[in-house]
């Protein structure tokens, strides 16, 4: 009887201990040391073809980084199903890299965990001051009015991407650039089994890109200034009608495209199927899918009349990837120091040559290599009418539910049902009422 | 016969066991009440470790606002009371519906899985029972779905079931014309049914297996004693082989019925991860409702409303059925 | 102890018809639904990227192993195979032995807490995996800032887990399986001099192989295709295949050929293994789970 008692006393303790030591939460410190100054840890995005190609590409940038100072940098590339998995179990921990790629538009929602080192003036000098880099990039690095969470790395934007063959078969000689122009374009293409454009149906984020440009069109946001969710106004319940509409209305957009997640649209552009694409950096898959550079052409992404600019004129979204310093860094300095290294000119211009991106950093983007047609039409559209995503704590949450009511109405039209404004916002009402509540 | 599984197999040991001790020559005495908890320990401890506190750890989650404000240092998020299980349970507003209604879709998924994969099991079994050509690679290929990756098999049936290019509609829709447009399986209404084709797929060797086990318990004079009788084949599968089998269908549906509701890796797989409505299944829905928004307090209070659930869902079946099986089986 | 593996014929009448044609028709229909998925998988890693990412075709247009080469260039995937052996072969071997003490105890002793603990174990077949992920993270972490081990990100920390997590099933059919090797047999033992844990080497383990096979069988199986908690729980280097499986679908494209290959390759040792061993799985399962 008494060792049952002891043993069952036994048993408690220890899972007490446990308890307690495990919640005693990883994250000590406020903002890093400096114990470990001879290692980092990276946690890389996937950016290339592959996660081979990713640690071809950063294996040897590296390597001249421990050359100069000889920190020793532990690569490791994190596939886009598991990196914010990832992020969050290391913001739980404590225990993650010292260095981290961001979806910039992730940054907002990031910084409001306190996971991340804030790029207080400090710190931005370490690295050559806020100036080096171009005003849109640094529009997605966190919540306005507070430090940055993260420097950009890389800068993308979105663009139209036209098959030159089905232009030139349908009789079109030049590429839309308002969206009644697309609609026309699209709907001479649309016949015997081809379509006018290609949308990512059931891909939130995709579906949140081209929703929130809409809706800057509509001259809605999907959040109000004091940053509550604010889904059901005029302007964005037309900016997600026009968007559905696509398939629903004009029927420009092939139905089977409501379940496209994995780019089934770009391969489905690369068969000559779809005329059209709104994307951002496609030509790499385009080459993996055996097309020619001279088989598509690029275009700036429609507006609803007129020239591109800012505001109502806006044509994409502030698309990127952020490099941001996680807080229980042992090695702060090491940390800065690798940011600078890659942020400086030479770093930017061979990797967002690798990987077909743009520059954010402004001396680096004046180099020719990012002037040829596709990548000055994305420059240009990054300088000049690109907006950032809400940079608001919720930012995970709004790509969640709204991308996911999209990808719902994409489902009622492909299946034939109507897509009306009130069923649009019965929709987005449902969103916002997930969202949680100030 | 009487012997069944579930009712701890603790019990028929120890009933058994009690004569034995006795016999035992009586040498230490101590060590040897010490002995089974040794033996024990290791399973203790790792239950423990694994199972056990963080289960713990889950309940106390739930009772606190651990959004993503807080989870950076989470024994620092207040304390939010039942406030997580209100919501949860609130079936007026919005997260309380949609878990509602995911709960319901589950449950149904759940029976008609459970209930298909029973019915392909015993039946692939029974009629395996008898010799003929070919048996033993039919046992053998029927064994495959089982012994495939969670991950290889649902992706499979993935690119299957897409629209355009998957091969379920090329034989519906081009080849056999059924339908005026090829059907979406992966979005809208018909994704219910795609995961249960999947899931049956997967489940049901493994109703094949155990009850092809269960069968080699029936003595072969019941079929012998029946044939005698007249009985035919018919007869004896309806009169002999199912009532034996009903100690072990007692424990494969529990079985099944577990392992279908908890199912995690069938759905995220297939859809991503976001379910449509028509496929969302609670434990999917739970995901979303904690990592995608990254409010771990909701998620958990809604994990242990799941967990009660089963546990009453259990202890009701059990009692039951052996209820049940004591008053035909005398 | 009758442990055949050849099933008890019916009858020794002869089927009638009705039977004969009820059989066949739902056999053939069986198979299709079992081969249909195998085929696709065949056939698809056989197509170039263009084919599978167009209409299906039953017959591929043209025939290419290149996906069988390239799938090791796109990702690691013989670092992650390694990766899932050691971890399913370990998590394996130390689940059965676990096991083993565990079921010899309950099956042969008579102690107090033997209820408890055994439907306490049987209960954890009910928690949802989604409850303990985040807290079991933070256990191995905080566990490793302690004592040095390290738990998360590391084999060990995946090899304890996926132990745990067949451990409940394998007790339960161990048990069963132990309780039907007469006693007279340890008995005996014990008279020739073995002591209890002799005697569970000498006498009980011998017998009780089937069982012990079908539990290592259900153990490894496990392991080898747990997604969720590998894919929070790995880095680079520890990345088991159910999870590098995924690397496949990349930001800008889904290889579906290659997805098909890898996991062919994924498959078929499991599935070979498995098919040789699955005579000791309907043994144990006979005498362990159904009795």
């Amino acid at each position: 009887m008494r060792r049952i008692r002891v043993a069952a006393v036994g048993a408690v303790t220890l899972s007490l201990v446990l308890t307690a030591a495990a919640c005693g939460g990883g994250s000590t410190g406020g903002s890093g040391s400096n114990e470990q100054p001879r290692t980092l840890t990276y946690w890389a995005s996937n950016q290339g073809a592959s996660i081979e190609v990713d640690k071809k590409v950063l294996q040897p940038e590296l390597d001249k980084f421990e050359k100069q100072t000889g920190i020793k940098v532990k690569l490791e590339v994190v596939p886009w199903a598991d990196l914010l998995n990832r992020i969050l179990t290391a913001t739980t921990s404590g225990q993650g890299p010292d260095i981290l790629n961001i979806g910039n538009t992730w940054s907002a929602s990031l910084q409001s965990t306190g996971a991340l080192l804030p790029w207080d003036a400090k710190n931005l000098e370490a690295i050559g001051g806020k100036d080096r880099f171009v005003e849109s990039a640094l529009g997605s690095t966190g919540a306005p009015g507070q430090d940055p969470a993260a420097v950009p790395l890389y800068s993308m934007a979105y663009a139209l991407y036209y098959n030159k063959k089905m232009f030139k078969d349908a009789g079109i000689t030049k590429p839309p650039a308002t969206w009644d122009e697309l609609i026309a374009t699209g709907k001479k293409i649309s016949k015997d089994g081809k379509w006018g454009i290609g949308v990512e149906g059931s891909n939130l984020s995709n579906n949140i890109h081209q929703v929130f440009v809409l809706g800057k069109q509509h001259g809605a946001d999907f959040f109000t200034a004091d940053g509550k969710a604010d889904f059901t106004s005029d302007g964005a319940v037309a900016a997600v009608k026009q968007y559905v509409d696509l398939m629903a209305a004009q029927k420009i957009t092939g139905p089977g495209n409501a379940e496209y997640a994995q780019n089934q649209s770009l391969s489905d552009f690369a068969k000559n199927k779809t005329g059209m694409v709104l994307w951002q950096t496609a030509s790499a898959t385009f080459k993996a899918q055996g097309m020619k550079d001279d088989e598509w052409g690029v275009a700036p992404a429609p507006v609803p009349s007129g020239q591109p600019g800012a505001g109502r004129q806006t044509n994409s979204m502030v698309a990127g990837i952020n490099l941001a310093v996680f807080k229980n860094t042992k090695n702060i300095d090491g940390a800065l120091k690798f940011v600078k290294f890659m942020t400086s000119d030479d770093e930017q211009k061979t990797l967002n040559k690798a990987y077909g991106s743009i520059p954010p950093v402004k001396t680096a983007q004046q180099d020719p290599a990012f002037s040829d047609p596709a990548l000055a039409v994305l420059r240009d559209t990054l300088a000049t009418s690109a907006a950032a995503l809400p940079q608001v704590p919720e930012e995970s949450q709004f790509e969640t539910v709204v991308g996911t009511a999209v990808k719902e109405l994409f489902a009622d039209a492909a299946a034939g049902r109507a897509v009306t404004t009130e069923s649009v916002r019965a929709k987005l009402e449902k969103a916002q009422q997930q969202m949680p509540k100030k | 016969m009487t012997e069944t599984v579930l009712t701890p197999p603790s019990e028929r040991a120890a009933r058994k066991a009690a004569p034995g001790e006795a016999r035992a020559p009586r040498r230490s005495g101590r060590r040897r009440i010490a002995l089974p908890y040794l033996l024990l320990l290791p399973a203790l401890l790792l239950e423990l470790l694994v199972h056990l506190v963080p289960m713990l750890m889950g309940i106390t989650m739930s009772f606190r606002e651990l959004t993503q404000f807080y989870i950076r240092n989470w024994s620092e998020a207040p304390w939010s009371g039942l406030d997580n299980f209100t919501v949860a349970i609130d079936f007026d507003a919005p997260v309380g519906q949609a878990l509602f209604k995911s709960f319901l879709t589950t449950c149904l998924f759940t029976v008609l899985s459970v209930g298909l994969c029973w019915l392909l099991g015993t039946a692939a079994a029974v009629f395996l029972q008898e010799n003929f050509r070919g048996r033993g690679f039919l046992r053998t290929l029927f064994l495959v779905p089982y012994a495939l990756p969670v991950y290889a098999a649902v992706i499979t049936w993935a690119f299957m079931f897409q629209r355009d290019n998957g091969i379920i509609n090329h034989v519906l829709h081009d080849q056999l014309g059924i339908g005026d447009s090829p059907a979406f399986w992966l979005i809208g209404d018909n994704s219910f049914w795609a995961l249960l084709v999947v899931s049956v797929w997967k489940g049901w060797p493994f109703a094949f297996l155990t009850v092809m086990a269960g069968l080699q318990n029936i003595p072969r004079d019941m079929y012998e004693a029946a044939a005698l009788d007249g009985a035919g084949v018919w007869k004896q599968i309806r009169h002999i082989t199912l009532p034996s089998l009903r100690p072990v269908n007692q424990v494969l549906v529990l079985v099944l019925f577990l392992w279908t509701f908890n199912d995690f890796n069938t759905p995220f797989v297939l859809f991503g991860k976001a379910a449509p409505e028509a496929a969302d299944l609670i434990s999917l829905h739970i995901y979303q409702s904690s990592f995608q928004t990254w409010n771990f307090g909701t998620g958990s209070a809604m994990s242990v409303l799941l967990l009660l659930f089963l546990l009453v869902v259990t202890g009701v079946y059990l009692l039951l059925t052996t209820r049940g099986r004591k008053a035909t089986d005398v | 102890m009758s442990r055949h593996v050849q099933p008890v014929p019916r009858s020794p009448m002869a089927a009638p018809r009705s039977f004969l044609w009820t059989r066949r028709i739902f056999l053939t229909l069986l198979t299709t639904f079992v081969v249909l998925p195998v085929y696709v998988m065949i056939s698809s890693s056989l197509k170039p990227l263009e084919d599978v990412s167009g209409k299906f075709e039953w017959i591929p247009s043209a025939i290419t192993l290149r996906p069988y080469v390239d799938i090791w260039e796109t990702v690691p995937l013989a670092d992650y195979f390694v990766n899932s052996i050691v971890v399913a072969g370990a998590a394996t071997v130390f689940s059965v032995a676990v096991a083993i003490f565990a079921a010899y105890a309950v099956s042969r002793y008579s102690f107090r807490g033997k209820r408890v603990f055994t439907v306490t174990v049987l209960s954890t077949q009910m928690f949802p995996g989604i409850l303990f992920l985040l807290p079991l993270f933070l256990i191995y972490v905080n566990l490793g800032n302690a004592t040095g081990i390290a738990l998360f990100g590391s084999r060990e920390g995946l090899i304890l887990t996926y132990l745990t997590f067949s451990l409940p099933f394998s007790i339960w059919m161990l048990t069963g399986y132990f309780d039907s090797i007469p006693r007279e047999l340890d008995e005996a033992a014990k008279v020739d001099g073995c002591g209890p844990v002799k005697a569970l080497f000498r006498v009980i383990i011998p017998a009780a192989k089937p069982g012990i096979v079908a539990v290592a069988i259900y153990a490894f199986m496990t392991a080898w295709g747990e997604v969720l908690f590998a894919s929070v729980m790995t880095t680079d280097t520890t990345r088991t295949l159910a999870v590098g499986l995924q690397g496949y679908a990349t930001l800008n494209d889904v290889y579906w050929n290659q997805v098909m290959a890898a996991s062919l390759v994924v498959s078929v040792p499991v599935v070979v293994g498995f098919l040789l061993l699955q005579r000791y799985l309907v043994a144990g399962l006979t005498a362990g789970a159904v009795k």
